[in-house]
This record gives C-alpha cells, sequence and structure tokens, in this order.
C-alpha cells in the first residue's frame, strides 16, 4: 500500500523545458497561412495600383465600338455583360444537372456496384481535365456535331458556329463535377434518420426526396454552385473557341449569337495591342473589372445561401 | 422456481392485459438474413389487438430487426433475405399485391433516435396528413393540435408552433416524433428503444404516453430497459441471438419464466 505522501511526491508538475516542436510547427503553419494571403495580397494590389486610374464608371459603362486599345475611349460594358450572361446561362445547365447526378448516385445507385464507382471515378476524372481540352470539346462536339446537325446542311450555319449557349454548355460540362461532388456530400451528411422518418410515415421515394432530402441539402448545392461559378467567371480556354468573340458591334441577342468576354479581352489586350505600354492601364482595368464581377457573383451566391441557411434555422 | 422479487409491478398504473386477445399481428416461421448472417432464426409470435407488446434481449438479438419487418423498413436493404410469413390483419404484408405505402401509412413507427424533420413544430406533424391528401387549413390545424395533446405535447409547444422542431428538447422531439407518426391515425404504433436516450423524468412522460395510447393503438416496443418493459407492457418477447426464447404475459416472463435464459436476462444475471 501506498500512503498519500508517497503519491504526492510522484507528482510533478513542472514544465519540461521549452516545447519547440510544438512552436515551431505552430510557427510554419503560420507562416504558410501568412504567404498565401500574401500572395493575394500583392496580386490584388497590383491590379488595383496599375488599374484603378483606369478604372471609371465610363470605362465600366462605355462600349469597344470606339477604340478598345485607347485608354480615353476603351469600355468593357459589353464583356461584363457578356461574361455575367455565360456564367448565369451555365449556371442554369450546371445546377439541374448536377444535383440530379448526385442524387441518382447517393440516393439510388448502388453505393458498391462497379457501375457506380466507375460513374464516380469518371466524375472526379472530369475535374482533372485541362480546361482548354474541355474548349475543343466544346467545339468538336457542341458545335460540330450538335450544331451542324441542327443546321442539317443549310447554306447559313444558325447552330453551327460559335455561340455564347456553346460556350455556356462548355463551361457547364467543365464545372459538373463541382457541383456533383459538393451535392453528393451534403446528401450524405443528412442523417439516414431522416429519410426514415419519411418513409416510415408513408412516403415514397420521390417524395422523400423532394420534401426533406433537397430541401436539407439546398447549401450545400449552393455552394457547388458557388464553386462553379468561381471557376467558370475567369476561364478563357474552354470558350475561345465556342463563343467568344474578338469585337461585336452588338450584345448577344439570341443564344447564337457570339460574346465579347473580360477574360478573353484580357488576352486580347496583352497580345494583340498596337501598343502594349500604352494599353497596360486598359489591361489592368480590365482585370479589376473581371474580379468584381466574378466577386460580386459569388457574393450573391452566397447571400443566397445564408437566406436559406436562416430560413431553415427558423424552422419554415 | 423462486419467485423474483425484484419485479417492480408496483410502479404499474394500470394492469397488464394477460390474455392472448385478438390476433393481430401473425409471425411464422420468420427466417431473415442479412447477407450471410442469419438474424431471425424461425420466428413465431402472435401479438394481440391494442396490446402493448415488449421486445426484450440483448444487443444484437433480432428485435429490432423483428419490429422493422412490420412495416417493411428492412425493404431499405439491399441483402436483406426474409422467408415464412407475417400477416397483419391476416393478409400477408410481403405478398407481392401489397402497397408498401399503404402499409406504412397504417403502421407507425418511432425510432431510437428522435428524428424531427427540420421543419417547424407544426409542419412536422403536418407532413404526413399533407402526403395523404390533407389540404384544408382547418383540417390540418385540428390535427395537429389533436396529434400533439395525444402525444402530451400539446401545451408545452401551442404558443410556438411555428418554431423550429430542432429547438425543443431531445423529450419533446421524441414526443413530436410520437405525434407525427400518430397524425395519420395508424392502427399499429411500433416503437424501437424510444426512450434510451432521455433521463428519467422525459421517459417516465413517454412511458406515461404509451399507457395511454394504448386505448387506440396495438404497440410494439423494443427496449432494453426491464423495468420499462415491466411497467408498460402486456406481452413481453423475450429474444436471444435470432430466437424468440420465450413469449408471454409480461408478469408471467418477470416473475415465473418457463426458460432458464429468461430467467438468467431479465434477472440481471446476463445480457
Amino acid at each position: 500500500m501506498t500512503s498519500p505522501a508517497t503519491i504526492s511526491s510522484k507528482l510533478d508538475f513542472r514544465t519540461r523545458g521549452f516545447d519547440f516542436a510544438s512552436f515551431a510547427f505552430t510557427g510554419v503553419t503560420g507562416l504558410a497561412t501568412l504567404f498565401i494571403l500574401l500572395l493575394l495580397g500583392i496580386i490584388l494590389a497590383n491590379v488595383v495600383w496599375h488599374g484603378w486610374e483606369t478604372f471609371s464608371w465610363r470605362f465600366l459603362t462605355g462600349g469597344a465600338d470606339q477604340d478598345m486599345f485607347d485608354v480615353r475611349k476603351a469600355g468593357v460594358l459589353p464583356m461584363v455583360i457578356g461574361t455575367a450572361l455565360r456564367v448565369l446561362l451555365m449556371t442554369l445547365v450546371v445546377l439541374p444537372v448536377g444535383v440530379i447526378t448526385a442524387v441518382y448516385l447517393t440516393e439510388y445507385a448502388n453505393s458498391t456496384a462497379l457501375t457506380t464507382r466507375i460513374i464516380r471515378g469518371a466524375v472526379n476524372n472530369l475535374a482533372g481535365v485541362p480546361s482548354i481540352v474541355f474548349g475543343l470539346f466544346g467545339l468538336g462536339f457542341f458545335i460540330s456535331f450538335i450544331g451542324r446537325g441542327l443546321d442539317a446542311g443549310a447554306a447559313e450555319p444558325l447552330w453551327g458556329k460559335p455561340a455564347i449557349l456553346w460556350a455556356s454548355l462548355t463551361l457547364a460540362v467543365m464545372t459538373l463535377p463541382l457541383v456533383i461532388v459538393a451535392t453528393e456530400e451534403s446528401l450524405r451528411a443528412i442523417t439516414p434518420g431522416l429519410r426514415e422518418a419519411s418513409l416510415a410515415l408513408g412516403a415514397t421515394k420521390l417524395e422523400t426526396i423532394l420534401k426533406i432530402v433537397l430541401p436539407e441539402a439546398l447549401p450545400g448545392i449552393l455552394t457547388g454552385g458557388i464553386l462553379a461559378v468561381g471557376r467558370a467567371g475567369g476561364e478563357v480556354a474552354p470558350i475561345l473557341f465556342t463563343g467568344a468573340a474578338y469585337y461585336m458591334r452588338d450584345l448577344p441577342k439570341a443564344p447564337t449569337d457570339q460574346f465579347m468576354d473580360l477574360g478573353y479581352h484580357v488576352f486580347i489586350l496583352s497580345t494583340q495591342s498596337p501598343d502594349i505600354e500604352k494599353t497596360r492601364p486598359i489591361l489592368f482595368a480590365t482585370v479589376l473589372a473581371l474580379l468584381l464581377l466574378t466577386m460580386s457573383l459569388n457574393l450573391v451566391a452566397i447571400l443566397v445561401r445564408a437566406r436559406v441557411r436562416r430560413k431553415m434555422r427558423a424552422g419554415h | 422456481m423462486p419467485a423474483l422479487t425484484t419485479f417492480p409491478v408496483t410502479l404499474r398504473r394500470t394492469a397488464p392485459v394477460e390474455d392472448a386477445g385478438t390476433p393481430l399481428i401473425q409471425c411464422d416461421g420468420v427466417n431473415l438474413h442479412y447477407g450471410s448472417a442469419h438474424a431471425l432464426k424461425n420466428v413465431a409470435l402472435t401479438l394481440g389487438e391494442r396490446h402493448v407488446t415488449a421486445f426484450i434481449g440483448p444487443s444484437g438479438c433480432g428485435k429490432s430487426t423483428l419490429l422493422r419487418c412490420f412495416n417493411r423498413m428492412n425493404d431499405l436493404i439491399d441483402s436483406v433475405r426474409l422467408t415464412g410469413a407475417i400477416r397483419i390483419g391476416g393478409q400477408d404484408i410481403y405478398s407481392p399485391d401489397v402497397d408498401v405505402i399503404e402499409l406504412r401509412k397504417r403502421i407507425g413507427m418511432v425510432f431510437q433516435k428522435s428524428n424531427p424533420f427540420p421543419k417547424s413544430i407544426y409542419e412536422n406533424v403536418a407532413y404526413g396528413l399533407r402526403l395523404h391528401g390533407m389540404k384544408s387549413r382547418a383540417d390540418l390545424d385540428a390535427a395537429v393540435e389533436r396529434s400533439l395533446s395525444g402525444a402530451a405535447l400539446w401545451d408545452e409547444v401551442k404558443d410556438r408552433l411555428h418554431a423550429s422542431a430542432l429547438g425543443l428538447s431531445g423529450g419533446q422531439q421524441q414526443r413530436l416524433c410520437i405525434a407525427r407518426a400518430i397524425a395519420i391515425r395508424p392502427e399499429i404504433l411500433l416503437m424501437d428503444e424510444p426512450a434510451s436516450a432521455l433521463d428519467p423524468i422525459a421517459t417516465a412522460k413517454i412511458e406515461e404516453l404509451i399507457l395511454e395510447l394504448k386505448r387506440d393503438f396495438t404497440i410494439v416496443i423494443v427496449t432494453h430497459n426491464m423495468q420499462q418493459a415491466a411497467r408498460i407492457s402486456d406481452h413481453t418477447a423475450f429474444f436471444y441471438l435470432g430466437q424468440l426464447i420465450e413469449f408471454g404475459p409480461t408478469t408471467k416472463i418477470f416473475t415465473n419464466p418457463s426458460q432458464k435464459q429468461t430467467e438468467d436476462y431479465v434477472t440481471g444475471r446476463f445480457g
């Protein structure tokens, strides 16, 4: 038997000295984070610094029909509208298709079956395909195959040429994995108890998915949408051959029209300018416009999601 | 066999029904496999109308599995294979012409973990009613009030019917799930350890409620709590390793079981 006195003598709570490993690891993680923040800061500051002077209301609301390489006359409104339109069109396609696919994979498909695993692998691989490949795919599949097919040998091609519709569809194919994966994750996070409760009340599987599962997964689905918008907003390669135009006198009025795009315009300004030094302020101002547009599209999606979450917490 | 002095029969508020009653649920040679695991072995038992039947036994003995056969919740698991017959009201519920949706409408279920929908209290109760076609606001209001009163929850929530159900306490959530289940007026109520996650006060409320509900419903309850089974059930079935060891009036199972295994289990010598 040990007496209380001997136990006390065994206890020693004094520090064993400085824990260097913990300190170093905390430092490394902090420094890595700081490095990322610093990079982002430098990029943003550079864009704002060089673009600020040219970035004015006139620049934002002006057209490109005067002279797109002249600092005093150039405007980006058609590109802002074109970019916003193609992102919106893409969202309208990618959300339903992605959500339906995710619902099939999580709610209907046998999760251990070989086919399901192959589909899931295919989706993940789709996310790793370089965006220029999507551009070529869009040209080959949407324009040459579907578009030309719709034209059926008409003298003047209507569908079988680059268009905002095909560009948006190409972007939708590219961002599909983001929406599918985000939706699948949020569907899997729903406790099986909710589905069981609904089924036990005599709901069909469809009713359970529509009334219980999907409303519960909505914030996660919107997260997928936010990721898709963020990814697609600045992409140029997929729309290069499928819809973006060097110059358009008019805004796109039909889905078969081409459009001007902010990202593509940055590429034009940096490669096609007669005097690269003189057009540099326009270049930076255009990049600034693109950043602001992508941020505001994201902001809208984030606000919608916050609203949905608030409503869900309130119980409706 | 010596009388078991620990039987808490004095805690009962109503005397248990001892006779077999009118048969409602009949199991005949029920065998169930999960893949290669034999979960229910040749189970035969008959449950009476408006009785409370308790299923007891150690974890993994098959009592929950059998409970989930009654509303065919096991259909959701791909690897399940069932042979034998389960008849409810004389109809084989596994016959191909049975509509599972119709079956589940008539057989309510309350789960171990309370699972209210992330909707308002009102919408939780109205969900099943709406599914089955009730549209008028007045009808819904009346049915919601009736169900919440039936689950002894109305007085606690009547002023916040449109607040989220997730803001209720654990015991209230479980009573809400009972209200949701009885709202569509099933004949049978299946309860899978409904009070296992609740404190003694909330448990007492649920038990009181079960004795109350017995007047309208046939109740089958799975429980790990021996006292609970003794307090609320008319008949008790003891399962062990997928087999029905003994079934009979609760008083007999707890005071004078005919099987050694039953006696060992209810007296706490194993399990």
